[in-house]
């Protein structure tokens, strides 16, 4: 089955997705070999639902995006493997979050990463998955300069083998 | 995320995309690509349903730990069980965004 990529997106917004190519200097292929057995590595997760930590970690600031629309929150959020999905929260003005907060798991599979670890599939996950807000500005300029660095250091720090993205 | 994924695997550490967007990602040259056909919000499948996030974690797993070559894209073969209407419906915010109040405002200002 191939997937159509354009299925539940509103026709309007199609132009603004199909056919732009690269993002501009990122032409060239990039590649870090996978070099572990899964049931040796430590995974992380990243998220771009615009999770956070209700108790102790600030929203995303959506207010600054309601007064300057092509602007989104560049920050990121580290959230601890161990948080129920009752600690979770979600600021993202693009998507219904009804589902996200029923079940955190579709965007985070923070407990099936864990499930697949104690069957041994996996060697485990980190200790902090990784969450974004997945709307900025266009030129990805924050993200370039300062999230995308921090993430990296963040990763490292954590010893992940292996990252699986999910955009929201 | 394409892109972000791209910084984070030149940075040493491998990564693949869960998305519904494949073909976008392919454009944007992410390294490894599983393609789902599942509204936004929802990656990794319906809440609750443990047996179709954990189906689309592993076939992630797979392709992460699995994949040769740049680019190596992998479609899951899963079909969402509510309708593409109601579907389609369902994963937008109730109140527009920002950017497409912006937008339907512009339009609308447009034609008058």
């Amino acid at each position: 089955m191939l997937v159509d990529s354009y299925k539940f997106l509103p026709r309007s917004f199609r132009p603004l997705y199909e056919g732009r190519g690269a993002f501009p200097g990122e032409e060239a292929p990039v590649w870090t070999p996978f070099a572990k057995r899964l049931s040796e590595s430590r995974l992380a997760l990243l998220s771009s639902a615009g999770i956070y930590v209700k108790a102790s970690q600030p929203t995303f600031d959506l207010d600054r995006e309601q007064e300057h629309p092509e602007w989104g929150d560049p920050t990121w959020r580290s959230i601890p493997a161990t948080a129920r999905p009752e600690d979770i929260a979600v600021a993202h003005l693009h998507i219904n979050d009804e589902d996200l907060l029923a079940d955190p798991e579709i965007a985070l599979p923070m407990r099936a990463l864990d499930e697949l670890a104690r069957e041994g599939v996996v060697g485990g996950a980190v200790a902090n998955h990784v969450a974004v807000m997945g709307y900025q500005d266009r030129r990805l300029e924050d993200w370039h300069g300062t999230t995308a660095g921090e993430i990296v250091a963040h990763l490292r720090n954590e010893d992940a083998d292996g990252v699986i993205l999910a955009p929201a | 995320m394409p892109v972000l994924a791209r910084w984070i695997e030149a940075a040493g550490i491998p990564t693949v995309v869960v998305t519904m967007m494949p073909a976008v990602a392919e454009e944007r040259r992410a390294p490894r690509i599983v393609g789902v056909e599942f509204p936004f919000g929802h990656a990794f499948g319906m809440p609750h349903d443990r047996a179709m996030q954990r189906r689309t974690l592993e076939l992630a797993l797979r392709v992460l730990a699995g994949a040769e070559t740049f680019r190596t894209r992998i479609d899951l073969d899963v079909e969402w069980r509510v309708p593409v209407r109601e579907a389609y419906r369902a994963w937008q915010p109730k109140v527009p965004s920002p950017i497409v109040r912006k937008l339907l405002e512009t339009r609308s200002r447009g034609s008058t």
